[in-house]
């Protein structure tokens, strides 16, 4: 690791830890990524949704999850057209107004605007940007071999970027330390699922949303001073609904919108930052670590509707998400302009209609800041639940 | 060419006999089911129409099936049956116009669109993944990925014998056989390998003619306009991909061409600019939206959608038929990744074509429908004007939805952007 980012900030009083999160998360000049730079270290910026980070942390660089910013994308607006997401537009805007400066960016084929975006950036910055081919179908038998050659050349191309080889040890320590975020996560996740009023939804969001920021290792020592602090809340259970809320895995919605949610209802589990989570046990340190990664992704996975599985048919995977955090309600958003999320909707509320499960349709924009009509038809949701 | 053949007979033939053929399909398409016959839904970029007439499955494309309610001004009704269902105003008009059309029944201005007994198709387009989950849902048939790693960064393509090419390669061939699994099992029919052989020496010759087609508008006049003549040809190429009758139509296209070179003959419009189209056409106004370019002399000579729509086409990789599969594996990966180099790393290829065709001006044409093949062209604009002297004109609209077409507007925007073509040529004239 090149340097430390967090050191000098309190790991409690927990208000206070929950404060500078949320400031260094909101920050559209992402200080973390630009201490790490100016301290001689290299940043590799993914776009959303799912990156192998093991893989940027084993050569000694910042994985830093790129999800856009509340800004205005003065310049990026001259590189697209009409009709598309925002986040799209906001993460370019990071590069080239010099908020962010990388050394590498990797895009995906999650959807036809994510895969266009590596060809701008390419054509806009002098340093590596590609396009790193996840499996599209998860299906074949052939997949993780594909995966673990395609990660191979990666590793190759990081190589190059970070002047030094990664040898498998690398990679083993790096996923030892993934593995241990993941855990923190789980556990994280498991406090809003199972004691929601200990951590409402915005809170969960800003101590996950810091990891794809900082160091992994802080993340992790963050994570292990604040999560017995939140245990040891002394909030009572409400007589709230609980509900899930899904249609935040690659945009995401404003922390006040997350906030205006948790004023009426608790969010006991969502698909906000997925890829962060989205290897659901821990990837085996024994054998080749590249298959073992590739093997993870395929095969001990979420889900996401940017994933196309057989086995996982997303509104059969909501339905589940419902089921183990115990969720009567479901919140089902879309960023606008986003086609897969868009797409999706309709076979959730298709699946949910067929359950007899209440739902929440709603669109949402990174940059929106007025909540008030939102507040009104949520609080109208909850009644009709409450008082049906 | 042939010389033997008059102007009044060959002139025309390739729209007269296309327009036929093309009715004839959608005919066989309408009766299959009556006939116990299959239907694949496939898609233009990667169609595996090699693989799936080995098993006489009857291909059925949704895109075009959905651009045809929009030619024939029927679209806005199909958009508002899927809208009305719940689908987003904001997602590809072709997969709302295709879910209604399966909504009623397959009814459709053409004909009736039989149900899928499968569907396949490959990851060049992400809307084909969720659009076929839609079908998954509706009939409960086997779809099936056929997924194509692209190429990674521009200019970074690998090739045959190049260790990332060929394990790119490995993963394309290890589907194709399953994808062939699949089929016996849907169709009940052991594969053949040499009747795939068969199929893919009729793809091999419709490729080789694509490519001569794409040529011969190098000509001056160009012979054939890339926006209208090239929306039928691209209708051929795929529907009839890896038949005798595909072959025989672009053969004789060709020679129609190649008549029209050797005599001047170009295509309707009196041509003063040459011109490059990026993207998929306006089609709810589709001959209105050609005439405001035509009214000025504006010709397109070439377009990214002749190179996409085709599946890759353009590139003109041939099967190597001694070695089917490997050779088809090679063959699929090397053209859908050159389709979606066509979409996403554009520029080199834009810029390329700026000389030996002669081009004035590249008009883009990014719709709200598809972001795949929207999304980059605003910033492959900067960088073909950059580095290449042409005008360029960027206007937006849709391929499906009426709504968000203006005829007005986009006048207004064509009518300066041919003035100012008359300017630079003024001045590059001296005057």
């Amino acid at each position: 690791m090149t340097t430390r980012i967090l050191d000098g900030r309190p790991y409690s009083p927990l208000d206070e830890v929950l404060y500078w999160c949320r400031e260094l998360v909101e920050d559209p000049d992402f200080p973390t990524v630009r201490q790490w730079r100016e301290n001689g270290g290299k940043v590799l910026g993914h776009f959303q949704v799912y990156f192998p980070e093991e893989i940027a942390h084993a050569a000694g660089m910042l994985p830093f999850k790129m999800r856009g910013a509340a800004l205005e994308a003065r310049q990026a607006e001259a590189r697209f057209g009409s009709y598309l997401c925002s986040i799209i537009k906001t993460s370019l805007e990071l590069a080239l107004s010099g908020r962010v400066q990388l050394d590498m960016f990797v895009s995906h084929p999650i959807c036809d605007v994510a895969r266009n975006l590596a060809a701008v950036w390419g054509r806009n910055f002098p340093y590596p940007c590609q396009i790193l081919y996840l499996p599209q179908n998860a299906n074949s038998a052939h997949s993780a071999q594909y995966l673990c050659d395609e990660y191979a050349r990666l590793k190759r191309e990081v190589e190059g970027v970070a002047g030094r080889t990664i040898a498998d040890d690398d990679l083993r320590s790096a996923i030892a330390v993934f593995n241990e975020n993941r855990r923190l996560m789980r556990r994280l996740y498991a406090i809003k699922r199972d004691t929601p009023w200990l951590l409402p939804a915005d809170e969960a969001y800003v101590l996950v949303s810091i990891g794809g920021m900082i160091p992994r290792e802080e993340h992790n020592e963050l994570l292990k001073a604040v999560i017995p602090q939140i245990e040891a809340r002394t909030a009572k259970p409400q007589d709230r609904i609980r509900v899930v809320f899904e249609g935040g895995f690659c945009e995401q919605p404003p922390l006040d919108l997350l906030r205006t949610i948790s004023q009426s209802m608790y969010v006991v589990d969502d698909d906000l930052l997925i890829g962060l989570r989205w290897i659901l046990e821990d990837v085996p340190m024994a054998g080749d670590p590249l298959m073992n990664l590739a093997e993870a992704y395929l095969e001990k996975s979420s889900y996401s509707p940017v994933q196309h599985d057989l086995r996982k048919p997303k509104e059969k995977m909501l339905l589940e998400r419902m089921r183990a955090a115990r969720a009567s309600a479901a919140i089902i958003t879309a960023a606008k302009m986003c086609e897969p999320g868009l797409d999706e909707q309709v076979a959730y509320v298709k699946a949910l209609d067929e359950h007899g499960t209440p739902y929440f349709v709603s669109e949402f924009e990174e940059n929106m800041t007025s909540f008030d009509h939102l507040q009104i038809q949520l609080e109208t949701f909850v009644e009709n639940l409450l008082f049906a | 060419m042939n010389d033997g053949q008059s102007a009044e007979t060959i002139v025309g033939r390739g729209a007269k006999e296309g327009a036929a053929l093309f009715r004839e399909w959608f005919q066989t398409l309408t009766e299959a089911p009556a006939r116990g016959e299959k239907a694949a839904y496939v898609f233009v970029m990667g169609s595996m129409a090699e693989v799936l007439r080995a098993f006489d499955f009857h291909t059925v494309f949704p895109e075009i099936n959905s651009l045809q309610t929009a030619v024939r001004r029927v679209a806005h009704e199909y958009l508002n049956d899927a809208e009305d269902y719940g689908y987003s105003p904001d997602i590809c008009g072709y997969v709302k116009a295709d879910f209604a059309v399966q909504l009623r029944g397959g009814d459709h201005p053409m004909g009736r669109i039989p149900p899928p007994a499968l569907a396949v198709y490959t990851n060049a387009c992400n809307t084909y993944i969720k659009w076929a989950e839609i079908w998954e849902r509706m009939y409960h048939v086997p779809i099936f990925t056929l997924d194509v790693p692209g190429t990674r960064a521009a200019g970074e393509q690998t090739w045959p014998g190049h260790p990332d090419f060929e394990n790119d390669k490995r993963y394309v061939g290890a589907q194709i056989k399953e994808l062939i699994a699949l089929c016996e099992e849907v169709s009940g029919r052991k594969f053949d390998v040499d009747r795939l052989r068969e199929v893919m020496g009729h793809a091999n010759a419709m490729i080789r003619a694509w490519k001569r087609l794409l040529e011969l508008n190098r000509s001056t006049p160009a012979v054939f306009n890339a926006l209208t003549d090239g929306t039928v040809y691209l209708g051929m190429s795929n529907g009839f991909r890896g038949t005798p009758e595909g072959a025989a139509y672009f053969n004789r296209v060709v020679e129609e061409m190649e008549y029209k070179t050797a005599h001047g003959l170009g295509t309707l419009t009196e041509e003063k600019y040459r011109l490059i189209f990026v993207g998929v056409p306006c089609y709810p106004i589709f001959r209105r939206f050609n005439e405001m370019f035509a009214e000025w002399g504006g010709a397109f000579v070439s377009s990214t959608y002749l190179w996409f729509a085709s599946g890759g086409t353009n590139y003109g990789w041939e099967y190597d038929l001694s070695r089917p599969l490997d050779s088809l594996a090679e063959g699929v990966l090397i053209s859908v990744r050159h389709a979606m180099d066509s979409m996403f790393f554009q520029d080199r290829a834009l810029i390329d074509m700026v000389g030996p065709y002669q081009v004035d001006g590249v008009v883009f044409h990014p719709i709200k429908s598809c972001r795949t093949t929207s999304t980059g062209q605003a910033d492959t604009r900067r960088a073909v004007m950059a580095a290449a002297d042409v005008g360029s004109l960027f206007i937006e609209s849709d391929m499906m939805d009426k709504r968000v077409v203006s005829e007005a507007q986009l006048k207004n925007r064509i009518d300066a952007f041919f003035e100012g073509l008359a300017t630079r040529k003024q001045l590059a004239g001296g005057g």
